[in-house]
């Protein structure tokens, strides 16, 4: 059992929680993720390690499905059955260069620990950091404390550019070099934004999160193609080079369990609102 | 015989083989003949004195039975269930050259089941010695070596990756054939023992190699848990797993019961499994029970087919279809699977595994409609942990290589089971880890 320690409602729907987890917090590093195990009828879902903290953990996830609805509702001083990780293989930064990690709503999630390590290893780190709306943009305040620079966008214009984070990465490629780029997100974001570093010649990684079961190499459910060759994103990745992965297999099978997933939310909201109606609820 | 019958079992995921009765398993024990030169005992890897324990059941002496089998095999109620009988200890018996012979895994795993139901007792544990073993994977070598280590008064801790001990045995192999709580009762002895299992723990990620080399000695039973793709096309469509995934995903996550349970796993309608093992029977007919019409395409002939004779006539039963002789080609869909598109074989000279080997026959192709593909073509070692293990050496299919008692090339570092042998059984796997632990053992004592 492990417990959580904080947890809070950064934005709409995405959540921040610090989980005491010494065996992942021990050995984690940059890029890495865990797999979480809420109780004994769920599902085991993988979580980028967002931060650490001592012998805790934090992670960041968007209230979207059955599991992540239920996490959120997860207070300090609750338990979540199993912790497993650190999984995957971490960053690879490369040391007194220039980088730039870029993340696009709730993958900004996975920025801070990748901007820390590169800023640690003497990089000059660029920020750029995207969201639907001002409101639902999340650790701004933190990268910007990491970050030389922080350039902020938004798809509305409500805060920082009106546009989409590979427009600021398209001119910011324009003004000098950079040797290496992180872009998280969505998939399709992934996708596009990627193309933008193409011609420059930039090694770019994605962080990819196909379905995984048990994160170790086991099962082959999280595949991907990278470079025309089939590799486990929970062994092999989950990073990759941007410019080799095909997006959309990718995409394709994250929707496998579509049906599903939408079946399963309906199940607990509907428990959820008989617990309720009959006082089992707070 | 004693299984359910195939249309009532085909619904459930309860036991096949309901097991015998202490009067039948008396009868059944008084059958054997006690050879002076018992043949049985050397077809068992764990040398289990058989005619002993055979002579205690034929006296209703099912205590006295249990304690012998107890003395080389801490898992009876796993193994007179899992084990190839066939070709070990009833394979070798002499009643077999005219008859039946005597049917000692169901004896086994009745004394097993016996003790269960009227109280364990424990094998005797030694002295404390002091010493610290890591025990990496706790499949069927991580926990015979434990067991055998533990017995012997070291100081065990398993590391298990995933959230429940037990390896293959609760994620690979379905309940009808292996309860889960079988496999609990079993292991909850080494727990009692002073085997210490921490669960969640990723060897290599959670606990380094130099950790794991901090002990007096390692054993990895790290198992066969890559599994292998085919490589043809299709293969990323949506409704293609693996065995592993598909069989984990019902097994150790209970997809069988979504959405009570949160993991999904699609529910085909009309299912083809690729391959012939025990995997292979035991995905087609957990597809069975999850509602499809199941097809199962083997590359070679019937006679060839790997799996055990009895997996092989349940899955006939219960209406598993059987295509010999043809190998899938292409998987057809978008992004669902369709179909899968195979090619008839046939079979040519003699391989290097002295089977003859198998060669498409041109323009035979054709095509069956499924919408999900299960591919149980085998697995191989785990690379994540060993890799990162400077110093050992690797057979040709990245098992790591050992001594006839399981030293790999690293000092202090024993290896037994799937990762040295390759793909095999439960019951070699701990064979093999019961050599190894003694020699860790004796390693332990000599220092």
């Amino acid at each position: 059992m492990y417990r959580v320690e904080k947890a809070e409602k950064l934005a709409a729907k995405v959540f921040q929680m610090w989980v005491c987890a010494p065996h992942v917090a021990r050995q984690a590093r940059a890029g890495q993720f865990l797999i979480v195990r809420i109780d004994q009828q769920g599902e085991r879902i993988p979580l980028t390690i967002s931060a650490v903290e001592d012998d805790s953990v934090r992670i960041i996830f968007m209230a979207i499905g059955k599991t992540t609805s239920h996490l959120s509702e997860l207070k300090a001083g609750d338990t979540i059955l199993d912790v497993a990780g650190p999984l995957g293989k971490p960053s690879e930064i490369p040391s007194n260069g220039t980088c730039a990690v870029i993340g696009g709503g709730v993958g900004i999630a996975s920025t801070p620990i990748i901007a820390r390590a590169a800023k640690a290893a003497g990089n000059h780190v660029t920020g750029i950091i995207g969201a639907r709306n001002a409101d639902l943009l999340i650790l701004e305040d933190e990268m910007r404390e990491i970050c030389d620079e922080l350039y902020i966008t938004t798809d509305d214009g409500s805060r920082g550019t009106h546009g989409f984070v590979s427009d600021v990465l398209r001119t910011r490629l324009e003004e000098g070099p950079m040797d290496c780029a992180w872009i998280i997100g969505p998939a399709i974001m992934m996708k596009v934004t990627s193309q933008v570093t193409l011609p420059y010649g930039v090694k770019t990684y994605v962080s990819l999160n196909p379905i995984m079961v048990d994160g170790t190499g086991m099962c082959g459910s999280c595949r991907v193609v990278v470079g025309g060759e089939t590799r486990f994103a929970c062994v092999d990745g989950p990073e990759f080079d941007a410019h080799q992965v095909d997006f959309d297999t990718l995409m394709q099978r994250q929707r496998i369990y579509l049906r599903e997933e939408r079946e399963a939310l309906d199940v607990y909201h509907n428990d959820r609102c008989a617990c309720r109606e009959n006082g089992l609820h707070d | 015989m004693t299984d359910r019958p195939a249309d009532e079992r085909v619904h459930d995921f309860l036991e096949v083989d309901q097991g015998l009765t202490p009067a039948t398993a008396v009868v059944e024990a008084e059958r054997c003949i006690r050879c002076k030169k018992p043949t049985c005992v050397g077809g068992c890897p764990v040398e289990i004195d058989i005619p002993a324990f055979l002579a205690e059941v034929a006296s209703a002496n099912f205590r006295g039975a249990a304690d012998i089998i107890k003395r080389d095999n801490l898992f009876p109620a796993i193994c007179g269930r899992v084990c190839p009988q066939e070709i070990q200890c009833e394979g070798s018996c002499i009643l077999g050259k005219k008859g039946l012979p005597v049917r000692i895994g169901a004896l086994e795993r009745f004394v097993a089941d016996w003790e269960k139901e009227q109280g364990i007792s424990l094998p005797d544990v030694a002295q404390p010695t002091g010493k610290r073993v890591a025990v990496v994977g706790s499949g069927p070598s991580g926990l015979a070596a434990a067991a055998e280590l533990a017995r012997a008064g070291h100081k065990v801790t398993i590391f298990e990756s995933l959230h429940r001990p037990g390896g293959v045995l609760v994620y690979g192999i379905p309940s009808f054939r292996l309860p889960k709580v079988v496999v609990e009762a079993e292991i909850a002895q080494i727990a009692i023992m002073g085997v210490e299992i921490r669960l969640n723990h990723l060897a290599g990620q959670s606990v380094t190699v130099d950790e794991l080399l901090s002990y007096d000695a390692v054993f990895l039973g790290t198992g066969a848990g890559l599994p292998f793709f085919m490589g043809i096309p299709g293969e990323n469509l949506n409704g293609v797993y693996s065995a592993n995934e598909f069989l984990t995903r019902v097994n150790l996550m209970h997809a069988d019961r979504f959405p009570e349970f949160d993991t999904p796993v699609a529910r085909g309608s009309r299912v083809v499994v690729v391959g012939g093992g025990n995997v292979a029977m035991d995905a087609a007919r957990t597809s069975r029970r999850l509602g499809a019409r199941v097809t199962l395409v083997y590359r070679r002939r019937e006679d060839d087919l790997p799996a055990r004779w009895a997996e092989i006539i349940h899955a006939k039963e219960e209406g598993v279809e059987i295509i010999c002789c043809a190998n899938p080609v292409r998987i057809h869909g978008d992004p669902e699977v369709t179909g899968v598109e195979c090619v008839r074989m046939e079979m040519c000279a003699n391989d290097v595994s002295g089977r003859p080997e198998p060669q498409p026959i041109p323009g035979s192709n054709f095509t069956i409609d499924a919408d999900v593909c299960i591919e149980a073509i085998g697995q191989g070692p785990n690379p994540l942990l060993i890799r990162q293990m400077r110093g050992v050496e690797y057979g040709p299919k990245g098992n790591i290589l050992v001594d006839e008692e399981g030293r790999t090339a690293i000092p202090h570092v024993f290896a037994a089971g799937d990762v040295a042998t390759g793909a095999a059984t439960v019951i070699l796997a701990m064979g093999g880890a019961k050599t190894a632990a003694k020699a860790i053992d004796r390693m332990l004592r000599e220092e």
